[in-house]
């Protein structure tokens, strides 16, 4: 039995960032809106609490806030000759779960792609020629660095973003980082005090020539109040940021920068503990008639809706396409189909510099708190020469002393015992890490699809995850570590190790929860599965919007670019779409 | 842990009368609709349950013995710090295993169980508690068969060889236990209870925390960010408080 609800302007699968940017900028039109959330209702006060959030056995070990795989799992390999089989434990990646999805407990940096990111495949075909990008299948996304300028601005002020200028108005500003885009203007704060770990790496780059940066953080250096009128506080460096919520109010989420606004609008509404199951299509499957749900009693509804916003956590979209019968299923033989394509990660690869005379206090920490280096980040040096594209940010952002996760020891260390132990206590304080974050660039096998075989707890299949690391990737991860090396020696210390990348994706040891791809954006729509305003190219009232859009991914963290895309799609319904509702704002 | 979710639920439910309403009025329902102001509530927070030493909930008593030995040998008694036994390892392991941990209930259980690429991950079909079942039987079982003792009764040096070749994968357990994955849970439990909170049983009076330098449950340390190179001055504090907060007489 399905219970038949009222009608709503707009439902939202999923409250976390893009579902709350949504809901802002809808609800400000006049339209009435429902998100409807998989995970229960959070809030600071009661589910951050200060009292006892700074457990790490219970956030950051046992995941309380993240998404259980006991709900929803998936399938994983490296390669279609081999069987997937599910993640019984998340570990490699980890999705979020209830209101403010991982926007809760993300680290909070925050990067605006570049120009070069956007128009990728154009501008290597014209540096490098298109062979050297034969074996891969990179895209355009159909937008520039310039189109998307004021959307980045929008969502940094929303989120009070701590950093230093590069380049405002195409002037170069001292301090920030050369090689970003021109932008309109200077972040909303400044940066945060540095600890010591980033200023001894600050200064060893600027030893060989390179060109550190403080990097762009969601931690607020100073007390904010953002456009909407949101107080937040002062971060305090308490080094308990990712995987755990911000009791403080100094991490840009959903609860700290948008919901005390928007939960007191008469016309939204949020219902959590309720699973969408799939979006339900007219008769044709030309349009969405509303989404089905369940809540956690197994009562199923339907919620009829004249617009359909897929705001999940990017593989979460692609799924609930795939369920849906929205677009067609990517198969990776004959090249056909778009939903599923082009499912990307993040290369990385990472550096320990052992010192014996330093105290690093590794306690002292922020999710964001850091420097980077982008000298050898997307095509901001020249391949020319090179057997690879693509490049990493170089970040020295340590982000916690926390012991049951973060216990460096000298390569060679027993695992227990005394050795054990007195190697624990000597590398503790005085170790400096440093990591490459890297590009991730699409290639045939690699995809999303529906597993033949294992279902979720509704009786649905999962997804599958078809991933390994490509050559090119890995080519240009060892160029970086390389580089690294540099570095590292420049910083001295009695000894350092380099952990390089290797082929054979390990779903296994936590490495990036930056999926992206699976429903990208681009202008063919036989090779991207939504428009450049994120809307579906096969059932128009239905948006998809989040890091599926990413058509490969850069060598930075995706959130910055996930707000700019929630704004812009924002305005495109807003002043588009709904002037003419259910037709494409692109004709195909 | 394991009530972790009802218990949160169930209490605000009660105690959160604000704009809430279930969906339907017959419905038994936790879902929620909210609109119009954000919903809190006092006191509706959900901290942990304080581990309280005394007795075994998941071990035997025999079973208890051998994992105090070998909490004993992952970590010893020396002049940095106290041995996991007297830390309370063994005590946080059995408080683990009767919940969430112990259970799996909040990982993917559903089969086939497959066998599966190192990358994949575990794909057994025990959970936690039913290895450590399985697996102390099997350790004790192997030992009295090859040395006629109990993993307590051998020397500390014979203690830690077992481990190493446990940890190698080099011993053959009966019942088809693999040794350097049973090795594997008892070393990642065993460095959990001693680096967590003490709330959790282990870590007695931030026995691990004090040997790193790591000061706790803190949340403020902006007035020593600057301070570089230079050691933090304060104690460590734990959720439950400071030991000499909870004595009487301290």
């Amino acid at each position: 039995m399905t219970t038949i609800l009222p009608r709503k302007d707009v439902v939202i699968v999923g409250l976390g960032w893009t579902g709350a940017i949504l809901a802002h900028e809808l609800t400000d039109q006049g339209l009435d809106v429902l998100a409807i959330e998989r995970g229960p209702w959070r809030d600071t006060a009661t589910d951050f609490n200060i009292g006892y959030v700074q457990d790490e056995l219970r956030y950051a070990v046992r995941r309380d806030l993240f998404l259980q795989p006991a709900v929803e799992t998936m399938t994983v390999r490296n390669n279609p000759s081999q069987t997937a089989l599910p993640m019984r434990d998340f570990g490699s990646f980890l999705p979020g779960n209830g209101v403010g999805g991982a926007g809760v407990h993300w680290n909070g940096h925050t990067w605006r792609f570049w120009d070069s990111d956007f128009q990728i495949r154009t501008n290597l075909t014209k540096k490098y020629g298109a062979s050297r990008i034969a074996d891969l299948q990179v895209q355009d996304w159909g937008v520039t660095g310039a189109e998307m300028e004021p959307y980045y601005d929008q969502y940094e002020y929303l989120a009070g973003i701590s950093g230093k200028a590069g380049n405002i108005k195409g002037q170069l500003q001292e301090g920030g980082n050369p090689f970003e885009d021109p932008r309109s203007r200077d972040y909303p704060n400044p940066p945060m005090q540095m600890t010591y770990a980033p200023t001894l790496f600050a200064e060893a780059g600027r030893s060989i020539g390179l060109h550190p940066f403080p990097t762009p953080s969601a931690n607020m250096s100073r007390n904010y109040v953002n456009p909407l009128g949101i107080a937040m506080g002062q971060c305090t460096y308490c080094g308990f940021c990712e995987r755990f919520g911000c009791a403080n109010y100094s991490k840009s989420s959903a609860q700290t920068t948008i919901l005390p606004v928007l939960m007191k609008k008469a016309n939204f509404e949020v219902r959590t503990d309720s699973e969408v199951l799939h979006v339900d299509l007219a008769p044709g499957g030309k349009s969405a008639r509303g989404v089905t749900y369940v809540d956690t009693s197994g009562e199923e509804y339907f919620q009829p809706a004249d617009l359909v916003l897929l705001c999940a956590y990017g593989l979460h979209n692609a799924r609930l396409m795939m369920l849906s019968g929205i677009g067609k299923i990517y198969d990776p033989v004959t090249g056909k189909g778009t939903v599923g394509r082009n499912y990307c990660y993040q290369t990385n690869a990472g550096v320990q510099v052992f010192f014996d005379d330093k105290n690093f206090n590794p306690f002292i920490a922020a999710g964001a708190l850091g420097q980077t280096i982008d000298d050898y980040n997307g095509d901001a040096f020249d391949h020319g020469a090179l057997d690879f594209v693509g490049g990493s940010g170089i970040n020295c952002i340590p982000t916690n002393g926390r012991p049951i996760g973060t216990r460096p020891t000298l390569p060679g260390t027993p695992k227990w015992g005394s050795a054990w132990k007195k190697a624990t206590v000597e590398g503790y304080k005085s170790t400096l890490g440093f990591s490459s974050q890297g590009s991730s660039y699409a290639t045939r096998t690699n995809y999303l699809d529906l597993d033949p075989t294992y279902k979720d707890r509704f009786g649905r299949p999962l997804m599958r995850m078809t991933f390994d690391f490509p050559d090119n990737d890995i080519r240009m991860s060892n160029y970086l570590c390389d580089r690294m090396e540099e570095i590292a020696k420049a910083l001295g210390g009695k000894q350092y190790n380099v952990s390089r990348r290797k082929k054979g994706w390990d779903s296994v040891p936590y490495q990036s929860t930056h999926n992206t791809g699976g429903a990208i954006m681009g202008t063919d729509p036989g090779k991207s599965a939504v428009n450049t305003f994120l809307q579906s190219w096969d059932v128009p009232n239905v948006f998809v919007i989040g890091a599926s859009a990413f058509p490969q991914n850069a060598g930075k963290n995706p959130t910055g670019t996930v707000g700019a895309l929630a704004f812009r799609a924002a305005d495109a319904i807003r002043n588009q779409y709904l002037r003419n509702p259910g037709a494409p704002l692109v004709q195909a | 842990m394991s009530h972790r979710y009802p218990v949160r639920m169930n209490r605000r439910l009660f105690l959160s009368s604000v704009a809430m309403l279930t969906v339907t009025a017959t419905s038994p329902s936790f879902a929620r609709s909210l609109s119009g102001s954000l919903p809190w509530a006092p006191m509706a927070s959900d901290p942990p349950m304080q581990v309280l030493p005394g007795g075994w909930q998941f071990f035997t008593p025999q079973e208890a013995a051998l994992v105090e030995a070998i909490v004993d040998r992952i970590i010893p008694a020396d002049d940095l710090s106290i041995g996991g036994k007297e830390a309370g390892c063994a005590v946080y392991i059995d408080r683990q295993l009767t919940g969430a941990f112990g259970t799996s209930s909040r990982l993917y259980t559903q089969g086939p169980f497959l066998p599966a690429l190192p990358t994949q991950g575990y794909q057994g079909e025990a959970n936690p508690a039913q290895r450590y079942r399985t697996g102390l039987a099997a350790i004790d079982s192997f030992l009295k068969q090859r040395d006629g003792k109990s993993f307590a009764e051998l020397q500390p040096t014979e203690q830690d060889a077992f481990l190493t070749a446990m940890e190698a994968g080099k011993v053959e357990l009966p019942n088809g236990v693999k040794s350097s994955g049973f090795f594997g849970l008892l070393l990642q439990n065993t460095m959990e209870g001693f680096f967590a909170d003490p709330v959790y049983g282990g870590n007695k009076d931030m026995v691990s925390w004090r040997m790193l330098g790591f000061p706790g449950a803190r949340y403020d340390y902006r007035d020593h960010v600057s301070k570089h190179n230079q050691p933090y001055p304060q104690p460590p504090v734990s959720i439950e408080g400071r030991p000499e907060w909870l004595r009487k007489g301290a």
